[in-house]
């Protein structure tokens, strides 16, 4: 049994936060330069022009890249062989979370759903994080994290389908769900497609997409060739970005695929948008 | 597109040269306001009661920004999603506002409304808070400040940019740039 001190675990989630917050990553970063080259619209073109000048002064002065610092989502896959000592690794995860926030001078996005008050006292600086726990084999904590703004995660929609709707009926669903954000979701975006699973399977998976590097290709080459299908119909929109027209509304189609019940067609669209804050360590 | 350079308070002279597409850099007064304070000056306005700000040639910035770094006026500052000011907005600008800077569309009456009361609708690049919050060189909190990032706040901006979304005559730069992309079979 490997122990990992609590405190060890704090400062990391700490760390990537901070690093987040103001340092658009790599992959991100070359995405949008490519859209900013091949962005038919000079108007679109000059809004992805501002959106890498942004990324670059947020990096050299360490300021928040959006005032949407987003709610703190994270995935982590825990060993079986690891022991978290001094604490429990939810309490770590948050605790990571306060400070990361605090340090960074992040805002502080959480609230009581109908009061619409952020209660520092009773549910912290933008706490409690968005936990999914796995359990998988081995003796480390792989952490993957992105912040989750709320534009993106308004426009965000889930159906489960009969299985008659088949490819051609989610290809559908997802161009509707895309063309109907406009401009709300701050595109170019990334778009997160869950499929199969239960209802709340789905919705999980297509928050697990987004935390793929864009321009990473699915294993799966038939859901491979799908995301290309989908990204072509997305583009064809003309919503551009910021919605101000253009060709470059999606940067990438992440899919993810999972065994259904044999009368479902569960499918969830997740979108990130132009600032796709993630990250993933393991400790 | 043609491009300006305006100062607030904004006339309605000012309002009616632009078109939609036009960029331009705004310079002098903001004030700052999301859903939750317009609901409040909204029913300021309802009981006829004074409000924290003239509201005569306005421009409302929707933003709830990032807590300032020690030494800056402000944090970072890029536009929240406008619709959820849209229930909103018509009070406003029939009781003299002439701008708001948003992102994102907004339903038929706050067009309706930019046309009858002169007003303008402005997109800033939304997630470009950094860049944005460079352009504020002084802020300061002047009603609500217990809803922390969406209290309202007196901002000064100099040349900030932003791009004439829904004009006085009824233009809509959202649905002319998609009109002209879109590819359809």
């Amino acid at each position: 049994m490997r122990e990992i001190e609590f405190n060890d675990i704090v400062k990391a989630v700490r760390d990537i936060i901070v690093h987040c917050g103001t340092d658009l990553p790599q992959d991100t970063y070359d995405a949008l330069k490519e859209a900013m080259e091949n962005e038919k619209s000079p108007v679109s073109k000059e809004v992805i022009r501002q959106i890498l000048e942004n990324a670059d002064i947020a990096k050299d002065e360490k300021r928040p890249l959006c005032q949407d610092t987003g709610l703190a989502v994270f995935f982590v896959k825990v060993g079986e062989d690891v022991k978290v000592k001094g604490g429990l690794l939810r309490d770590a995860i948050n605790k990571g979370t306060e400070q990361g926030y605090t340090d960074a001078y992040l805002r502080a996005s959480t609230c009581e759903p109908f009061s619409r008050a952020n209660l520092k006292d009773t549910v912290g600086y933008n706490l409690p994080a968005i936990i999914h726990f796995d359990i998988v084999a081995g003796d480390k904590i792989d952490i993957e994290y992105a912040a989750k703004g709320g534009g993106s995660e308004n426009v965000s929609r889930a159906r489960v389908f009969p299985p008659a709707a088949g490819k051609a009926g989610i290809i559908n669903y997802v161009k509707e769900v895309i063309s109907d954000a406009g401009g709300n979701p701050c595109p170019p975006i990334t778009v997160g497609v869950g499929i199969g699973g239960t209802f709340e399977k789905a919705c999980i998976s297509s928050k697990h997409a987004l935390f793929r590097d864009i321009g990473s290709v699915n294993e799966d080459p038939e859901m491979a060739e799908m995301e290309k299908d989908i990204l072509d119909e997305i583009n064809k929109l003309g919503i551009g970005a910021m919605g101000m027209g253009g060709t470059k509304t999606a940067l990438a189609v992440h899919i993810e695929s999972n065994p259904c019940h044999i009368a479902s067609l569960p499918v969830s669209v997740n979108v990130q948008c132009h600032s796709s804050r993630h990250t993933h360590i393991t400790i | 597109m043609a491009q300006y350079t305006l100062t607030t308070p904004l006339t309605s002279e000012d309002t009616k040269k632009l078109k939609a597409g036009d960029t331009v850099l705004l310079n002098g007064t903001l004030y700052t306001a999301r859903d939750a304070a317009h609901k409040r000056l909204v029913e300021l306005i309802e009981k006829g009661e004074e409000l924290p700000f003239d509201l005569e040639g306005s421009v409302i910035y929707f933003v709830g920004p990032t807590p300032p770094k020690p030494g800056d006026p402000i944090g970072s500052a890029g536009p929240t999603t406008s619709y959820r000011m849209d229930s909103y907005s018509p009070t406003m600008l029939k009781n003299g506002s002439k701008g708001m800077i948003g992102k994102g569309k907004r339903d038929q009456a706050v067009k309706d409304a930019c046309v009858e009361y002169d007003g303008i609708y402005f997109g800033a690049t939304g997630g470009a808070g950094a860049l944005l919050g460079k352009q504020i060189t002084s802020a300061e909190v002047i009603a609500y400040p217990e809803l922390g990032p969406e209290a309202v706040r007196k901002i000064t901006v100099k040349d900030f940019p932003v791009t004439v979304i829904n004009d006085t005559y009824g233009n809509d730069l959202y649905q002319m740039g998609r009109a002209e992309y879109e590819v359809t079979e």
